[in-house]
């Protein structure tokens, strides 16, 4: 099913999603991957506070390319959400109700998107110059030494994502290979 | 003896970096746009089709293909009748991958070090592997290599008495492990004999090799199509969302080996599988 959403997201319109559905997402989503993920969590253990307030936002595990001049952003396709697991169960429970990403999540991530309400969503990993087209504008809101890595604040329109862990537990990448494993 | 200047190396690496990250080779291209016709899933013809529609966008507007633009790795075959003048190789090569890298708007995804993780800010150094080879020519083979896939790969040390089918085994079992990670449709690089570092850089090297063409060795050719087949129904599909394409082609490589042992390099590559060449 084809859904239109926009951000940001709250629980009763997560707790509708189904893996498998097919979103576009409009609004405002963050993005954040390896190093500002490592720097967050050690904000956090300081007991400081975070420069973005995840409460019912979406983060984009990116590192986009350089804009070239008169481009918003480079190529931007979503890299692999594991590596975020050590993190994300942490900014789920403060609040953080979607990623976007690619590829397997652990036990502990999905339990926490189950916890939470939250939801996982997949763009599809290597179509980065399809994806930068629905960025309408990006800014760099944190962390701007990280280079690609910097948190960055994206307003997007109709961003193709699929549900594949939704709160009610299911797991699209489970499910749909067994459909076509001979 | 035929004398080259490092400065043709430099600029022949910085034209191929912008190139290559924007316009996949001619091989690639032809699996990727025949890809969909055998796709039985709507959600993976569906994706398939993204990626074609990516590729366009990539090579018409100049927009890499996929953000992460790789780490340089670079095969330089030198003629052993070649004398290169005008500085020192290693630089040459990792000028042409800065240039390419910082003109060609590419992301800068190298760390100096792999603990304390700095950001070298120009995608360099370049993973190089030199060879002598005959002749007066020198041949440059550049692989920008993504991550996603790259931290897939694994290297099997399997025993004689495995054989063919343990090689097999072990080929599934990586790409079975890897399923929506590595970015699928997936190409396999596989190398198959001589030692542990060998067996890797064979895999490594049969990624640059053209998709559309077997090895010559009769049974490693029959290899590459039954794996193909047996990763194509292992149901993982287009990024993982399940289907039937979960890899395009299988590129298979051997060299001997020891009487004791038996290495498998699987080096797992995602669609954006780029590979460009040039002789100077």
């Amino acid at each position: 099913m084809d859904i239109r959403l926009n951000t940001p997201l709250t629980r009763d319109v997560t707790e509708k999603l189904t893996a498998g559905d097919y979103v576009y997402l409009s609004g405002t989503i963050y993005t954040a991957r390896d190093a500002a993920h490592a720097r967050m969590n050690e904000t956090l253990d300081r007991g400081e506070s975070l420069p973005v307030d995840w409460k019912n936002n979406i983060v984009y595990y990116l590192g986009p390319t350089p804009a070239r001049p008169g481009n918003v952003i480079g190529s931007a396709g979503p890299t692999t959400a594991s590596r975020m697991d050590k993190y994300a169960p942490r900014l789920l429970d403060m609040g953080l109700i979607g990623m976007i990403g690619k590829g397997k999540r652990t036990k502990e991530v999905l339990d926490a998107v189950v916890r939470n309400g939250g939801v996982y969503f997949a763009a599809v990993g290597g179509a980065g110059a399809l994806l930068s087209k629905c960025i309408k504008s990006a800014e760099v809101v944190a962390y701007d030494d990280l280079g690609t890595e910097a948190i960055r604040k994206l307003e997007v329109e109709n961003l193709p994502v699929i549900v594949v862990a939704d709160c009610k537990g299911n797991n699209l990448y489970e499910t749909a290979t067994e459909k076509y494993k001979k | 003896m035929r004398e080259l200047d490092v400065k043709e190396i430099t600029s022949a690496l910085r034209e191929m970096a912008i190139s290559i990250n924007h316009q996949l080779s001619p091989d690639m291209c032809d699996l990727l746009n025949n890809s969909d016709k055998k796709e039985e899933s709507p959600l993976g013809k569906q994706i398939l089709g993204q990626l074609k529609e990516n590729m366009k966008i990539a090579k018409e507007e100049m927009i890499p293909i996929c953000q992460d633009t790789g780490m340089a790795v670079v095969f330089a075959e030198i003629g052993q009748d070649v004398h290169l003048v005008g500085g020192n190789i290693e630089d040459a090569i990792n000028e042409g991958i800065r240039q390419g890298y910082v003109d060609g708007y590419l992301r800068k995804s190298v760390v100096r070090d792999p603990i304390d993780r700095v950001n070298t800010k120009d995608n360099t150094p370049a993973v190089i592997h030199y060879s002598i080879v005959a002749g007066d020519k020198v041949k440059l083979t550049l692989s920008p290599k993504g991550f996603g896939s790259e931290n897939m790969s694994k290297v099997y040390m399997l025993k004689p008495a495995q054989g063919i089918e343990g090689v097999k085994e072990a080929v599934l079992t990586a790409v079975k492990e890897a399923g929506p990670n590595a970015c699928p449709p997936i190409v396999v690089g596989v190398g198959i004999g001589g030692t542990f570092e060998k067996c890797a850089i064979l895999a490594k090297k049969a990624l640059t090799r053209s998709a559309a063409i077997h090895n010559e060795i009769p049974y490693v050719k029959e290899l590459e199509i039954e794996l193909l087949e047996k990763i194509n129904n292992l149901g993982i599909g287009p990024a993982g969302l399940g289907g039937r394409i979960t890899a395009l082609a299988v590129n298979v490589e051997t060299y001997p080996t020891h009487i004791a042992g038996l290495p498998v390099g699987i080096n797992i590559c995602c669609h954006v599988n780029r590979h460009i060449s040039r002789e100077l």
